[in-house]
């Protein structure tokens, strides 16, 4: 009887979540007449399709590395390294509201600082260093650079408590052995925080493989070799694809991906929560 | 604590400057629209533009609708949970970080193709009942984090029961004793859905609705410092939502979480 009580919520979420997601999974296994097939599945072997993935993953890996790493030196920074509390404030108050400003305000910033008329396009110019042709926002280097700034303030937000959660006396126990700073952080430091770093890079890859609207405003939406959230986007208001099965099969795809890595994360933050 | 040394310095420089010409330059751009000079047309423009408002308006109403929406169906939930339910805890928890699984673009996509065909996808009204729905189910994870832990932090048994006692009926019971006991969390998970909301782009578009995240991108295509000018505002718009999460639960850390219109 008891349960009685989650049942609108539940109600709710099925209605809008579970059961549309579990119906496109089971779609991509049927063709157009509702017969059992792995067809769909196997028509993602297509190379623009595979080129797209690739891109996809490539792009969130360097993005979830290179924000994660940066983000790390910042935590870092405001924690261990003893910077100042209006610096650590600062830093955790702005990383809140950066974390959530994503999608097309995002990528026109990065219009306005590195597109042809951007401002630090003009300035490099006026020093004789043209970016353009050689760089292009709309590049996968142009997307990454923007990707990074909604990525260092996630690392930033999980890895500072983390940090700070590192115990003094370990230090202490290690300095009283002999043990340098940097022996410190090799030997213990690192393998204690290794998997809370590794959980939240996999995190940040998802955020990353999710993103839809930071790319979309970049590349117009029409791009060849473009992130798979914009091949799944034209499915919706064209059946770009003219294959009703493949497009379930791109989603597909997409689920399974995002549920390894929000698995990964959640395993790799059980392992460094033994520490606590 | 230790004196900071070079390096701590040298990184929080490097992000300083990373973070913040990007805002400068968008700020700069906006202010451009008129050659040579720097000045406030182009956010003249966008006040002058009957599209801004509507557009505005349309997002700022669905804004309030999923905030509705999401605490009539969070708040119960979690509290029922606390109550009586705990086993259920686990699965409740699970189901609400599903939106991180489901990419926003993946949810679109299901919604459209799963009720292609019915009044959801025929009509004006139905597709905007999706497009709150989609906007409940992606404010769920802050929210019933953030109302969870509200509720952690009160004694919801003893509210319960001496509420009882004195003859208090269920609704009385969620809204005058533990609704006030939990309304700054509440407020929270409504600032960060607002926030969501009003930047959303994806699912609005691909809706076919006329929100404010396709109007800023519409813009774009024909005008070219307009867009800034709405990207600084977006930005503002976020700032103070977050600021005043920020603000109202001072002491707290800051939570990280997968966010928002990516």
């Amino acid at each position: 009887m008891a349960w009685l009580g989650v049942v609108p919520f539940l109600a709710f979420i099925v209605a809008f979540l579970l059961w549309p997601a579990a119906s496109i999974v089971v779609r991509s296994f049927l063709d157009q007449q509702g017969r059992l097939t792995l067809q769909n599945i196997a028509d993602l072997s297509q190379p623009f399709i595979v080129s797209s993935y690739i891109y996809t993953i490539e792009l969130s890996a360097v993005t979830a590395a290179v924000g994660g790493l940066f983000g790390l030196l910042l935590a870092y920074a405001i924690t261990v390294g003893g910077l100042p509390s209006w610096a650590r404030a600062g830093l955790l108050g702005f990383s809140g509201v950066a974390s959530n400003f994503a999608g097309i305000p995002l990528a026109f910033a990065f219009i306005a600082t590195l597109g042809q008329l951007g401002l630090v396009t003009q300035w490099l110019k006026g020093m004789g260093v043209s970016l353009y042709p050689a760089f292009s926002l709309y590049s996968f280097w142009g997307l990454a650079i923007t990707y990074v700034y909604f990525q260092i303030p996630l690392m930033v937000l999980i890895m500072a408590p983390a940090l700070d959660a590192m115990r003094r006396d370990w230090r202490e126990a290690a300095e009283g052995l002999g043990a340098t700073g940097w022996q410190y952080w090799r030997f213990v430091g690192l393998p204690i925080l290794l998997p809370a770093i590794l959980g939240t890079m996999a995190l940040l890859f998802g955020n990353a493989f999710g993103a839809h609207a930071t790319a979309f405003a970049l590349t117009g939406g029409g791009s060849q070799s473009s992130v798979v959230t914009i091949l799944i986007g034209a499915q919706i208001s064209s059946d770009a694809l003219a294959n009703p099965g493949l497009g379930n099969a791109l989603a597909l795809g997409m689920i399974v991906i995002m549920t390894i890595t929000i698995g990964l994360y959640s395993w790799l933050q059980r392992l460094s929560e033994r520490w606590k | 604590m230790k004196r900071a040394s070079f390096w701590p310095w040298l990184w929080l420089a490097l992000g300083a400057a990373y973070f913040i010409i990007p805002l400068a330059a968008t700020m700069q751009f906006s202010l451009q629209a008129k050659r040579g000079t720097l000045g406030f047309t182009a956010y003249a423009n966008i006040f002058r533009d009957g599209n801004f408002f509507s557009s505005f308006a349309f997002s700022f109403q669905t804004a309030m609708a999923t905030i509705l929406i999401s605490v009539l169906l969070i708040v119960p939930t979690a509290y029922w949970v606390q109550l009586r339910l705990p086993q259920a805890r686990r699965l409740i928890e699970l189901l609400t970080l599903l939106p991180f699984v489901v990419p926003a673009v993946v949810l679109v996509f299901s919604l459209a193709r799963t009720y292609n065909g019915t009044p959801l996808t025929n009509s004006r009204e139905g597709l905007r009942v999706l497009l709150t729905g989609a906007y409940v189910v992606l404010s769920f994870p802050y929210m019933y984090r953030s109302v969870d832990t509200g509720l952690r932090a009160i004694n919801v048994r003893a509210l319960t029961e001496a509420a009882q006692i004195l003859g208090a009926g269920w609704p009385t019971i969620l809204l005058r004793v533990i609704l006030p006991n939990v309304l700054l969390s509440v407020l929270s998970g409504a600032f960060i859905t607002f926030a969501i909301v009003m930047g959303e782009f994806t699912i609005a578009s691909l809706l076919a609705q006329p929100a404010f995240g396709p109007y800023i991108s519409l813009l774009s295509s024909s005008k070219v410092y307009e867009p800034s000018a709405l990207a600084v505002v977006s930005f503002a718009l976020t700032w103070a939502s977050i600021g005043l999460i920020q603000f109202l639960s001072r002491g707290t850390p800051g939570q990280g979480q997968m966010a928002g219109p990516r």
